[in-house]
């Protein structure tokens, strides 16, 4: 009798998170997958949807615009996630050191993670305001002649201009989790090192990065991660342009499966990003762990 | 490197930081469009050279903006997730670390593995789900889906499987079932957890964006992060108002997390950690 009370409030425990999982995790899991090889729409046609095989996948596969996405996802990633864990990096470093005021610097280089992303943009389109935003003035002060530059509607601009916005917003995240990992380095290494009379340079090379190995797998998968989703920043400032060379796979996913409404064509994408997040994590921990050891 | 260089980065760094920041404050006091513009790439976009409300009042009795209406639905979004995300998160964890059943350990390899899957792969079947449901434009769509959080499940878990078995054994004599000692002894014990998930699920929530912009229509149930978005775009050039908007979004809760922020610092790390 006992045992039976027990299995009831096991299950009485379970079963909200159970249901609420299988409802909106696991079963749009597999109803992505479902969709994918259908023609569903987002708003019902009179003709139920049918069953088309590997059809969405062609044709995302052979549809430029997803390339041109994929390739500008990446581009995107590799420019920021090196910037933005080095910056984070360069600040932790900083604020590890023993300065007068240590409080207020920390924390000043946490606010961007406090603004809400949306804010950070708005703050952002005015610095990148044509023609007399303050980017605009500063390459005119440097360049000495009044060119006017739209950062936001250049090809070749436009994307790094949203990876320095990105870097901005999101960098506090990671400094906060290198500072921890300094912190875990054992103060009297660096007292050793001094005694041998190690310089700052060959004791960040000789006990700094090592030491922070393990933090530098994670920072670099989360940073690496997060930069595959870029949506916010090309929803509220480009829409993907100019000429689509800031579309991104998630861009390229919402305007496909939202505004046009394409349900099972975008379902390809989405599980075609799926298996690309998931073969970038796995690589990334392989080749660190390889390092490692 | 040097104290002076070290002090330099230091105050660069402020500087960066500081600097858009303090252009949202300079111009949404300034209630001169045309003075905002001339001075937009100058210092006075960074320091305050007239002090005005104007803005301020502008936003808060825009008809098209109803900025009271935005905070309370993202405050009542926010707060119903933490609290069902509180509560069914911790229950599972509780059965998981301490319940009879043989699955608990696959149970718990599958809960991982949900940690992995990333929201921006979900939101299309769940759109067509709540479409079809006709459960858009709603509280509910954008509260239900974030309750159940394989993340906040596996801390608690983590956490539960901590606990002394002694503890667990002896509420088992005095003749409490799971339910019982979980209500008794495993939620009081998980305070700082708490503390730490409310913190991460509000700042996820604050950021929210792709999900809300697909399932909200009007500002009838918009939170403030889409909002932010929505009045960005029908205002565009009426920098005034914009930055208006986003100073009464965002300074109350830069100044709450700078008085909590020990405990802020501590879940953002212990998260990298556990993660």
């Amino acid at each position: 009798m006992q045992r039976i009370r027990h299995l009831w409030s096991e299950g009485a425990l379970l079963a909200p998170a159970v249901i609420l999982l299988l409802v909106f995790v696991i079963a749009p899991f597999f109803l992505s997958g479902y969709l994918s090889f259908t023609n569903e729409r987002l708003i019902p046609r009179p003709v139920p949807s049918q069953w088309v095989g590997w059809r969405n996948y062609s044709r995302v596969l052979t549809d430029p615009d997803f390339w041109q996405a994929v390739r500008n996802t990446f581009y995107f990633t590799l420019m920021v996630v090196p910037f933005q864990c080095a910056i984070s990096l360069g600040a932790a470093l900083l604020l590890n050191k023993k300065l007068a005021g240590l409080t207020f610097f920390r924390s000043v280089a946490m606010l961007p993670l406090l603004a809400p992303i949306t804010v950070i943009i708005a703050i952002w389109a005015a610095l990148y305001q044509v023609p007399n935003g303050f980017f605009n003035t500063a390459v005119n002060l440097v360049t000495r002649d009044d060119r006017i530059v739209d950062f936001l509607g250049s090809r070749d601009l436009a994307m790094p201009a949203i990876v320095l916005l990105s870097a901005w917003a999101s960098f506090p995240f990671q400094m906060l989790i290198y500072l921890a990992g300094l912190q875990e380095i054992p103060e009297d290494r660096y007292e050793a090192a001094t005694l041998e009379g190690a310089n700052a340079w060959q004791q960040f090379k000789a006990i700094t990065w090592p030491g922070l190995i393990n933090v530098n797998i994670f920072v670099l998968i989360i940073t690496t991660v997060q930069a595959f989703k870029l949506f916010t920043q090309i929803n509220i400032l480009t829409k993907g342009g100019p000429l689509g060379s800031t579309n991104t796979i998630i861009n390229y996913m919402f305007v496909n499966g939202y505004s046009e409404g394409r349900i099972g064509f975008a379902s390809a994408v989405s599980v075609l990003f799926f298996i690309l997040v998931a073969v970038i994590a796995v690589i990334q921990r392989l080749v660190f762990k390889n390092e490692n050891e | 490197m040097s104290r002076t260089l070290t002090y330099f980065f230091a105050l660069l760094m402020v500087l960066v930081v500081l600097g858009p920041l303090m252009m949202m404050v300079t111009v949404s006091l300034n209630p001169s469009e045309p003075d905002i513009s001339v001075n937009m790439g100058t210092i006075r976009a960074f320091i305050p050279h007239v002090v005005s409300f104007e803005n301020y009042q502008a936003v808060l009795t825009d008809r098209n903006h109803p900025f009271l209406r935005y905070l309370f639905n993202t405050a009542f979004i926010v707060g119903a997730i933490l609290i069902g995300a509180i509560l069914v998160n911790s229950m599972a964890a509780f059965a998981l670390a301490w319940g009879q059943g043989r699955y608990r350990k696959w149970a718990v390899v599958a809960v991982v593995a949900m940690i992995a899957v990333p929201m921006e792969s979900l939101v299309l079947p769940l759109l067509l789900m709540s479409s079809r449901m006709g459960i858009v434009n709603s509280y509910e769509v954008q509260i239900l889906p974030f309750i159940a959080n394989a993340f906040a499940l596996f801390l608690f878990y983590q956490f539960f499987t901590k606990i002394p078995k002694d503890l667990i054994e002896a509420a088992r004599v005095d003749g409490m079932n799971l339910f019982q000692t979980y209500w008794y002894i495993g939620l009081p014990l998980c305070k700082p957890i708490i503390a730490t998930l409310s913190i991460l699920i509000f700042l996820e929530q604050w950021n929210n964006y792709l999900w809300p912009v697909m399932v909200t229509r009007g500002p009838e149930f918009r939170p403030l992060s889409v909002a932010m978005a929505a009045y960005f775009d029908s205002n565009r050039m009426y920098w005034g108002q914009i930055m208006a908007f986003a100073v009464m979004m965002s300074i109350p809760i830069m100044v709450f997390f700078l008085i909590v922020q020990r405990h802020f610092v501590q879940s953002v790390t212990g998260s990298a950690v556990k993660g």
